[in-house]
């Protein structure tokens, strides 16, 4: 029932996890830029380092500001807490370290952003945690991959480069046969348009510098567990389920029954590594948050006018957009994200790498540089940036062609942003 | 701590620490579809200042093994079977806090065993506790939906601080979480049992709340929400008068231990004192 014990989403984004400050009475969000917080007595200082007591002791662990951006983010994905990070990869090595060691195994999709691939890939590796990469549409593949030591399956909503949908349904009822969590990076699809959660993920994790901060200006990422992953009836996760010698024995599956993940990522992953989020970064980032359903009908609406534009321009060869009905991921699309397929997608110039390289220069309205998720829309030509090393048959294993472009939609006049675009396909033409 | 009660495995939460049965023991009792995990806080501060701390799942809730029991008083008699397995002296130490349903158990183990316990606190607590018919009807067609309907009421506000254990956690999500993870764990046992219509209908049914008030002789402490949609604080005065209790408001909705872990405390420490 609509009301303040029952509120929306939108109300979410503007209220959760805060109310006037008691103490000045000030109506938004104050900025607690304070390491530390004062203990009201030696009593009270040892409760809360004992865990007797809720509060906050030292910022790298939890902070006033951060705590209200924690809860909002997972009250709008539907969980039962978050932790935020220093950025999107914080969140990805905090969820890994939490539940991982050496000799464990993550399955994952095949279909990442490229840091997330390199941590896994190669960076894990190093530290004892092998990656199975799988086709992300292949259910069979997530499967077949899962080992006695695997500890987690990981994927993308939207995958990278090609925006294939997880079949979050399918994939985590495969993790749950095998009683495995699913992870999701659900940073192209903001919690407006899609709550993993819903169906069926246990952790997901943004880069909160794309469309939830939304304005370019800060680096961050948050980690939200859903509570519905039961960790110790799986009896693979004995750092949540057993004595933990690093904070007094502690169980913390007995600790709280549906946030035994979080207590252990921010106790171990947060205090030992200590990639937290600065407070002036969380405000930030509530900022963006308080206006991100606005944000996004905006962002969908200015990608869907400029996906019909390129379909239809003479000059594209595809486009990518999982709106479109050639796209391998339609109905999946169809049934998972009616809201829309974010605002990130990429297309196909008709014409060689230098004609890219004259569209992505005659562009001025789009800036070109490597990020997404901007109130500004953005381009990169991967060809000429970060794949130039490639040549064009390394290009089109990794799914990217000598003109594949990929563009992040802002928030300005569709009009205008259309206007952009076919004149710079018309400069990509003329260097034919 | 697993016990073995009337012949079925038993979990009690021990704060942390392990049990000494020689020390003044607390025993925390959870209310409809919760286990011992609202209690952690509380539990951890009374088990490192002196106290030994059962705070029970329940039979059928949480680690405990079924089958549920279907009334009040049965659910006493649980309880003080529980303190007998763990060894607990029969004689005026232990300390009994109940929330919500909980409250009710713990009025029924205060006049059964009146030697036994020291001092009851009801916390979030009404008597009669009736549910209404649309409810219990939602709880036994759709409990899921009971569930989000129970959640919304039982938290009156959308910024608890500290939060519940604790930093970045959000008590809608995590008391709804709670709620459908007991409800789940019973149904995968393979139990056909609802257990959101049976406690609720177990709170519904308890009717022997003024008799068992006539048998309590310890003190009583009432702490309740003033914001409590769930069990009213205008529906404790009756109460309160038979019990001559002792009655503490706290700014809070029903969820007090979430909502409000620091008062909830300080009024504990008080009245346990």
């Amino acid at each position: 029932m609509p009301g303040y014990s029952d509120p929306g989403f939108d109300t979410l984004a503007l209220h959760a996890g805060a109310v006037p400050d008691p103490t000045t009475g000030a109506r938004a969000v104050p900025i607690h830029l304070s390491t530390s917080f004062v203990f009201q007595s030696s009593e009270h200082a040892a409760s809360l380092f004992n865990m007797e007591r809720s509060g906050h002791v030292y910022s790298r662990i939890s902070n006033p500001t951060t705590a209200v951006l924690e809860e909002r983010v997972a009250a709008l994905e539907g969980g039962v807490g978050a932790i935020a990070t220093a950025s999107g990869q914080a969140a990805l090595h905090l969820a890994v370290s939490t539940l991982a060691g050496a000799g464990h195994h993550v399955v994952a999709s095949s279909a990442l952003y490229g840091g997330s691939h390199n941590l896994l890939d190669y960076t894990l590796r190093r530290f004892g945690i092998s990656t199975t990469f799988v086709p992300p549409g292949d259910v069979a593949a997530w499967r077949a991959a899962i080992r006695p030591e695997t500890r987690l399956l990981f994927g993308e909503t939207l995958g990278n480069p090609g925006l294939d949908v997880l079949d979050i349904p399918a994939i985590s009822a495969v993790a749950h046969e095998a009683g495995l969590p699913l992870l999701v990076d659900s940073t192209f699809t903001p919690p407006w348009l899609y709550r993993p959660i819903d169906h069926g993920a246990d952790l997901v994790f943004h880069s909160a510098t794309k469309f939830l901060s939304g304005h370019g200006t800060v680096v961050g990422g948050v980690l939200v567990d859903s509570g519905q992953f039961d960790w110790a009836a799986s009896g693979r996760f004995p750092e949540l389920s057993e004595p933990y010698d690093g904070f007094h024995g502690m169980v913390f599956t007995e600790e709280s029954t549906v946030g035994a993940f979080l207590l252990r990522a921010r106790r171990e992953g947060l205090r030992d590594f200590g990639a937290c989020m600065s407070p002036h970064t969380a405000w930030l980032i509530l900022q963006g948050i308080e206006t991100l359903p606005l944000r996004m009908a905006r962002h969908i609406d200015n990608t869907r006018a400029v996906v019909a534009m390129l379909a239809a321009h003479p000059m594209v060869a595809r486009v990518g957009y999982p709106e479109l009905p050639g796209h391998p991921s339609h109905e999946l699309a169809s049934r998972l994200l009616p809201k829309g397929c974010g605002a990130v997608f990429s297309f196909d110039l008709k014409g060689t790498r230098q004609q890219g390289v004259a569209f992505i220069e005659a562009l001025k309205l789009f800036s070109h540089l490597a990020n997404v998720g901007d109130c500004r829309s953005l381009v990169i030509h991967p060809a000429s940036t970060t794949h130039f090393r490639m040549d064009d048959a390394a290009l089109a294993r990794a799914g990217i062609g000598p003109g594949t472009i990929r563009l992040s939609i802002g928030l300005e006049d569709a009009a205008d942003l259309i206007d952009d675009l076919k004149r710079a396909l018309k400069a990509a033409e003329k260097a034919a | 701590m697993k016990l073995t009660v009337e012949g079925a495995s038993a979990y009690a939460y021990t704060g942390g620490k392990a049990f000494d049965a020689t020390l003044p023991c607390v025993v925390f009792v959870h209310g409809a579809l919760h286990d011992h995990s609202v209690w952690t806080l509380l539990a951890r501060w009374f088990a490192n200042h002196g106290h030994a701390v059962l705070a029970v799942d329940l039979p059928g809730h949480g680690q405990s093994e079924g089958p549920a029991r279907g009334s009040v008083e049965a659910l006493a008699d649980w309880i003080l079977a529980l303190l007998d397995a763990a060894g607990v002296q029969q004689s005026g130490q232990v300390r009994v806090v109940g929330h919500s349903m909980g409250s009710l158990i713990g009025l029924e183990m205060a006049a059964r065993a009146p030697q036994r316990i020291g001092h009851l606190a009801m916390v979030g607590t009404a008597y009669p506790m009736k549910v209404s018919a649309a409810l219990l009807d939602t709880a036994r067609q759709a409990p899921f939906k009971a569930i989000d309907m129970v959640n919304a009421f039982s938290i009156s506000t959308l910024a608890a601080k500290p939060s519940y254990p604790g930093p970045g956690m959000w008590l809608h999500g995590s008391n709804r979480a709670l709620m459908r993870r007991v409800l789940q764990g019973k149904l995968a046992t393979g139990c056909e049992v609802n257990l959101f219509h049976h406690d609720f209908s177990v709170c519904d049914r308890y009717a022997n709340g003024h008799e068992a008030a006539q048998q309590v002789q310890c003190p009583v402490t009432l702490i309740l929400g003033q914001q409590d949609q769930m069990t009213s604080p205008k529906a404790t005065a009756d109460l309160a008068a038979r019990l001559k209790a002792r009655t503490v408001m706290l700014a809070s909705g029903h969820s007090l231990q979430a909502e409000a872990p620091d008062e909830l405390l300080a009024a504990l420490r008080q009245a346990l004192a």
